[in-house]
């Protein structure tokens, strides 16, 4: 009989000590046949903070499985020039309003973050917590111009294509994008053919697979012969997504599993991909550590031009090729080396004085190991 | 050029870094370096104060009255105090309507009426619209000390309890800010913990109110004072079912949701059971647990650890950014 889930606790199912313990018994056993260890790169930061908060993370290495995080956190691959043309707006020019998701704001840059910085009078930072309330700042406030900073993967790029799409029909005059919209398939590409890093499978992100589908990742089984496995974000949803991957591996039959079907449809959600093609464009873009990524950005089609504010007010985002001193975010999210290897993680670089976004964002690697391992070198 | 940020105010790690680095080395003297959630003063007095400004002002379970007066009074408790006399100063912005301030009044009468405290002084400026969120409030609270915190004995076998499901007032604010109806049932916790005052003779060591930052920021904040790991188990602490379902749809740690009526409690090992017992017949503790212990096994020096349901250990940090902000 299935674990009798109580209606007021969805997800008690997924979390319950007995199917936890079942589950790892289970890619315990696959790992044993194997008789190695298998190292599996979570793409998402939400998977590399369910594995952390859980418990899970310990455990899985115990039994032969060492997982590596990815680039999956949005802030912590936005460069630092989208940060920087923000703050030179509104620290010099009245009347903006810049609006952006919280951790954003806390991202340092060489001119500071966010949060810390004056803007100048009649300018301001809000932090929003939807991309629609960006539209309702900007009805509030007509004698400003409302800037939607918005960044995000696949799971938030229709919502802000939406919003895109609302201004337009709403004709507001004083609102606009800057986009830090970024791609994950060619992301694991670049991964995957830089060689670097040694990967046995992968967990693909359940959000952004709800949008994008299975067929997207078809290149990792078919071209470079490696196994992955569609997952969710309960504790037990990313077991399942293990298993598949270590089942993959031993049975040497790389494939594109979806272990998160109560959410991923096989062909995604066409009408949010619609959405997106409509009002944007694929373009090769500069993700912070990763570099040069081919069609890997979206940013908004020349015909919605008004509502780029790159294009409206001249922003220059400048390529970056370097990080700031001694910071290793870059070799973090391509999952060369983990966050304690870094000489600044726990030294000179912590959640409240971060020096770095991989140590600011919620999804962020750096953030995650300090807060939930024991044992993590500190100060 | 740095600002202060909601961040500072938080009661996680940036606000105790500016308590350390920005006010001690002013104001240093005895009774502040102990930074108790009360000072300890001479002739048996505690003495604590603390600001409100909740945000919305009436919320399930409570209002910015109830809260300002159990806050107070639970401080106190917590640093080994009966509660005895309040101080009450209002911030009032321009506009209010009276009868919005009548029923804030009315439900600071029944409140410390309850608890036995008296109001006997206090302050009321109004500021111009725009310059305060409708009211702010300030008590201090005196009160006689019964009991004494002992951190410094705490040694591993001390058994951590919680005096009952926690994080409920967090979320009480978060879903009436947010409008969120489909969460119904979710009351905050705001009470007095008086009920706790006869402990300290019982074989309390450390008591803690747990307020911004959660269970997590105390443990984390205990462990960094007593010289042994701690360690709980994540499926023994006691949470309600309706908060269960809205945490885990919004995706929300509540071991970082505040409380106003709940406290952690270090207990020896020999009285645990009967202080268990004793607090599971107060109805406002029916529900407390012993949630872990104090470790010489498990963890390093200094840390709080948590036993995930999957068997697997995390590490329990103070919080780092503000969940969310005006919470009490």
């Amino acid at each position: 009989m299935p674990p009798k889930t109580k209606s007021r606790e969805p997800f008690s199912a997924w979390r319950s000590s007995f199917t936890l313990k079942a589950l790892l018994k289970a890619v315990a056993k696959e790992t044993g046949a194997l008789r190695r260890t298998i190292r599996i790169m979570e793409v998402c930061g939400t998977h590399t903070m369910t594995l952390h908060r859980s418990g899970l993370k310990p455990l899985l290495k115990e039994i032969g499985v060492s997982l590596i995080s990815g680039p999956g956190c949005p802030v912590c691959i936005t460069p630092d020039s989208y940060h920087e043309a923000i703050i030179d707006l509104i620290t010099k020019e009245k009347n903006f309003l810049a609006a952006t998701f919280g951790d954003m704001t806390r991202v340092p840059t060489r001119k500071g973050a966010l949060q810390t910085i004056v803007p100048t009078f009649g300018s301001a930072i809000k932090i929003i917590y939807s991309p629609e309330e960006t539209l309702a700042l900007a009805r509030k406030n007509p004698d400003k111009q409302v800037i939607f900073f918005g960044a995000g993967f696949e799971t938030t790029i229709p919502s802000i294509a939406v919003v895109l799409q609302k201004a337009y029909s709403e004709n507001l005059k004083n609102f606009s994008v800057l986009a830090a919209l970024w791609l994950i398939p060619p992301a694991i590409r670049t991964i995957l053919q830089s060689g670097e890093v040694a990967i046995d499978g992968f967990l693909y992100p359940g959000h952004v697979s709800a949008i994008i589908g299975e067929e997207a990742y078809r290149f990792v089984a078919e071209e470079y012969r490696i196994p992955g496995a569609i997952a969710g974000f309960e504790p037990a949803d990313i077991l399942l997504g293990i298993l598949s991957v270590a089942r993959q591996i031993r049975e040497n039959n790389p494939t594109v599993s979806n272990e998160y079907q109560r959410v991923v449809r096989p062909e995604g959600n066409p009408q949010a991909m619609r959405l997106m093609a409509e009002m944007l464009e694929p373009f090769d873009a500069y993700w912070r550590g990763l570099g040069l990524i081919p069609k890997s950005g979206l940013r908004i089609k020349p015909e919605w031009a008004e509502y780029d504010a790159i294009k409206r007010f001249n922003l220059k985002l400048k390529a970056e090729k370097t990080l700031r001193t001694g910071c290793r975010c870059g070799e973090v999210l391509k999952g060369l080396i983990g966050p304690t290897d870094c000489p600044l993680f726990g030294t000179s670089c912590d959640p409240e004085h971060p020096r770095g976004p991989c140590m600011v964002s919620y999804e962020g690697a750096c953030l995650i190991e300090y807060k939930y391992s024991s044992g993590a070198k500190k100060k | 050029m740095n600002k202060v940020s909601l961040e500072m105010g938080s009661g996680g790690r940036l606000m105790q870094e500016f308590i350390k680095k920005n006010l001690l080395p002013k104001f240093r003297n005895p009774f502040l370096t102990q930074l108790h959630d009360a000072a300890l003063l001479p002739k048996g007095y505690a003495l604590t104060t603390d600001s409100y400004t909740v945000d919305p002002i009436f919320f399930p379970g409570g209002d910015i009255g109830t809260l300002c007066v159990n806050g107070t009074i639970n401080d106190l408790v917590v640093s080994g105090a009966r509660p005895e006399y309040l101080s009450l100063a209002l911030i009032i912005e321009e506009g209010l309507e009276y009868n919005v301030l009548d029923r804030i009044l009315l439900s600071i009468k029944k409140t410390a009426a309850k608890s036995q405290v008296q109001i006997v002084t206090g302050d009321t400026k109004v500021v111009p619209q725009g310059q305060a969120d409708k009211i702010y409030i300030n008590t201090a609270g005196l009160g006689c000390l019964v009991g004494k915190p002992q951190p410094q004995q705490i040694r591993p076998g001390d058994k951590l309890l919680v005096t009952g499901p926690v994080g409920e007032h967090g979320l009480a604010i978060m879903l009436s800010r947010n409008n969120f109806r489909m969460f119904s049932g979710i009351r905050s916790d705001c009470s007095p913990l008086l009920f706790l005052l006869p402990l300290w003779k019982k074989g309390a060591l450390w008591m803690r109110d747990i307020t911004r930052g959660g269970l997590a920021t105390v443990l984390s904040e205990l462990a960094d004072k007593v010289h042994f790991p701690l360690l709980v188990e994540e499926e023994k602490i006691p949470f309600s079912r309706n908060l269960k379902g809205a945490v885990e749809i919004l995706g929300i740690d509540p071991l970082y949701l505040a409380c106003e009526g709940r406290a952690l409690l270090v207990v020896r090992e020999a009285g645990a059971n009967k202080i268990l017992n004793q607090l599971k017949k107060n109805p406002l503790s029916r529900q407390a647990a012993i949630i872990g212990e104090v470790q010489d096994r498990v963890g390093r020096k200094g840390e709080a650890l948590l036993r995930a349901a999957s068997g697997g250990l995390r590490l329990l940090e103070p919080l780092t950014s503000e969940l969310l902000p005006r919470i009490c």
